[in-house]
């Protein structure tokens, strides 16, 4: 793990405003950024641990658990309410048995709110990976459940 | 003879299933034997026909839509490559009236080219504005965009000239330019599509402000919910500098300009200025105070200019067909166009392009069809989560700054987003101060205390509870958030919270409007 943690922030650790391009790189590999992450962090970048977890702690992306295998987010704006995204919500949580933040027992999804995907014209949206699904509703999410739990998509 | 399709590669397109249309085009021309070049363009922002296939033609390109993968085959049985009938055939795409009552001129290329293609861009006017750019003096350059009345299109429609003139005139060794592609209010995506459609009109729009005020390095901080913007950007900036016009030397002009894509994090204050400085330098985002403004000290100190994508992406049709042109289009003191953005609760959801002037009624009506559910549109929120909402008796009102601000109302970035008579606006003045809880830096109490009693104090005005005097409440917290917060976020939250309340009392439990 150190080894990987250590290559990654080299990477990145020369850009100006190294931080963030850091976060990304580790998360993108990892998932989530490891408590082991923060020193590291601080001694390559001539920074506090504190500013360190001060910085990871500020931004919704940056998480500190292991996510399940597939994360689902769920758009919580606007324009996703206003074509039911409350309702699909709901419905989410009711499926999967947890609520936000967390991650299914089998451990093959977590459950983020999500505001807003730049995908409002076909509102409700999800986003599974990298992949954003429009005009969502709960027959459509029960389909992306039971696919993401076969370990396909994204 | 090879066959010319376009299918979008756009995020909300392949969201409806653009991705399985164009694999399922390529198997079935491949097993037909036909020849067909497939083109991922933008989308034209006709979402409620997307996935929107068009074929080249000799009379212009041919439209059907919205095309599911189950259509794929009887589309080639009614040969559709020459454009034969089907009942998903649309016309001419330049015939649409959606798109024919627009007046593109910034997003004119969205959807037509190929995003990626450098030499597609310069066939359809591309880098013109550049190349007249680099004959002028920097304040010739500077002084078009201020003629061109271009104001900024992140949402406080600050001139985007007097800006610039501020950077030029700064002193500083380094100076910067950013653009910000934070893109957080709910109903737009008009920088989105614009990344992912015509990412070469952004990059050129980076590389004039540059040379205008001095910058040779840019950023673009873009939000981390546009992974395709993203991978769009990072290629088209690498062809852009294989071609020359990114480097040391653009175009041999002895110029030198560098561009580079940041990340955001998932934190809507990060689409505040200052709070994208602080993001961009690797710290948390909080917002700073001003002054200094960021012309003066911003990235590292520096003197940098922050610009909206549609901003900086506005500004090559300027100079390539001068100030006056673009100038030309608007009323009072919003000139040029606006990308409207129609979302939510809207039958014909997608982009309208339209000089300022137009009513929300025939935006609403005429480009949008209606609603969605066939029910009446009872509100629109317009201008992001800040924004208010706007009631339906005020649906006559010209999409202009001054006249929206003289009603308190705010067209910020220009999204549009519907509601039907369903709505409950007592929960989503709820909602407003709960994403304020959220979203706040947390720098100043107004903002992040008094939202938190916000979501508590119309809790209890919801269930019943002392109404009256929780609605005094509630007023006198929203009067400290706007007289007292640091920044337009705990300073604007109360807005779509006092219309909700000014115009849909009864939502609320109330007989009347509260006297504000
Ligand atoms: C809470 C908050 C969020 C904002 N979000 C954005 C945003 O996502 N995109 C944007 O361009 N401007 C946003 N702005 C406006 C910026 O602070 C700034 O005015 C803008 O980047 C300047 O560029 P422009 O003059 O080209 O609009 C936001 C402002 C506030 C207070
Ligand atoms: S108003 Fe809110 S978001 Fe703005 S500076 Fe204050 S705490 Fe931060
Ligand atoms: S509000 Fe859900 S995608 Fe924009
Ligand atoms: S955080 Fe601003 S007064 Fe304490």
């Amino acid at each position: 793990m150190n080894t990987t943690l250590e290559a990654l922030i080299q990477a990145h650790r020369d850009q100006a405003g190294a931080l963030l391009p850091i976060l990304h790189a580790i998360q993108n590999q990892l998932g989530y950024v490891p408590a082991e992450a923060t020193p590291l962090i601080a001694k390559s970048l001539n920074l506090s641990r504190a500013e360190v977890h001060g910085v990871i702690s500020f931004y919704h992306h940056f998480r500190t658990t292991p996510p399940g295998k597939h994360t689902l987010q769920i758009c919580r704006a606007e324009s996703c309410q206003s074509m039911g995204s409350r309702d699909l919500e709901a419905h989410a949580k009711a499926a999967l048995g947890i609520d936000y933040h967390q991650t299914t027992t089998d451990g093959a999804i977590s459950l983020e709110p999500v505001y807003c995907l730049g995908n409002c014209a076909c509102s409700p949206a999800v986003r599974v990976g990298d992949e954003v699904q429009g005009r969502m509703d709960a027959a459509h999410l029960d389909a992306l459940i039971a696919e993401l739990r076969q370990g396909g998509v994204a | 003879m090879s066959y010319k399709i376009y299918v979008p590669c756009d995020t909300t397109a392949v969201s409806i299933g653009a991705d399985k249309v164009a694999t399922a085009i390529s198997q079935q021309a491949q097993a037909q034997g036909l020849a067909i070049e497939l083109v991922r363009n933008g989308s034209r922002g006709l979402f409620w026909l997307e996935p929107m296939v068009e074929v080249e033609t000799a009379q212009g390109r041919v439209a059907y839509g919205p095309v599911r993968m189950s259509d794929v085959a009887s589309l080639f049985e009614a040969q559709f490559l020459e454009a034969g009938d089907h009942p998903l055939k649309l016309g001419l795409t330049e015939e649409i009236p959606f798109l024919k009552q627009q007046e593109r001129l910034t997003f004119a290329r969205v959807g037509v080219i190929d995003p990626l293609s450098v030499s597609d861009y310069a066939a359809h006017g591309g880098w013109a504005g550049l190349r007249n750019a680099l004959t002028l003096t920097q304040a010739d350059i500077v002084s078009a965009v201020t003629v061109s009345g271009l104001r900024g299109r992140g949402g406080a429609a600050f001139p985007a000239g007097i800006k610039w003139q501020t950077v030029l005139t700064a002193q500083g060794e380094q100076k910067y330019i950013v653009c910000n592609a934070d893109e957080g209010d709910s109903g737009t995506f008009s920088d989105r599509m614009l990344m992912e459609g015509d990412p070469f009109c952004l990059i050129e729009g980076m590389i004039i402000a540059g040379v205008a005020v001095g910058a040779t390095q840019g950023y673009i901080y873009l939000r981390s919910e546009y992974p395709r913007a993203f991978t769009t950007l990072k290629t088209a900036i690498a062809n852009a500098k294989a071609a020359g016009f990114l480097g040391a030397n653009i175009l041999n002009s002895g110029k030198a300009f560098e561009l580079e894509v940041r990340l955001g994090a998932g934190a809507y204050i990060c689409g505040e200025e200052t709070s994208l400085l602080e993001s961009l330098e690797g710290k948390r985002g909080q917002v700073r105070a001003k002054p200094p403004l960021p012309a003066i000290q911003g990235l590292f100190g520096k003197p940098t200019v922050v610009n909206n994508v549609i901003t900086l992406a506005s500004v090559p049709v300027i100079l390539a067909k001068g100030a006056a042109f673009y100038a030309n289009y608007g009323m009072g003191r919003s000139r040029g166009t606006l990308a409207f953005q129609l979302a939510g609760n809207i039958k014909h959801g997608g982009l309208v392009e339209k000089a300022f002037g137009l009513s929300l009624q025939a935006l609403l009506n005429d480009f949008g069809g209606g609603s969605r559910s066939g029910k009446p549109i009872r509100t629109v929120q317009v201008g992001g989560p800040l924004g208010a909402y706007v009631p339906a008796e005020q649906f006559h009102l010209p999409l202009d700054y001054e006249a929206f601000a003289k009603e308190e109302f705010m067209i910020g970035h220009g999204g549009v987003v519907a509601f039907d008579d369903s709505v409950n606006m007592a929960q989503m003045a709820q909602f407003a101060m709960e994403f304020c809880v959220e979203e706040s830096c947390g720098k100043c109490t107004p903002c992040r205390i008094g939202s938190v009693r916000g979501v508590e104090v119309i809790e209890r005005i919801r269930q019943g509870e002392n109404r009256a005097a929780n609605v005094e409440l509630l007023k006198d917290l929203c009067d400290t958030m706007i007289n007292g917060s640091l920044c337009a976020m705990g300073g604007m939250t109360p807005f779509p919270v006092l219309s909700a309340l000014k115009y849909f009392p009864t939502d609320f439990g109330l007989n009347a409007a509260p006297k504000v």
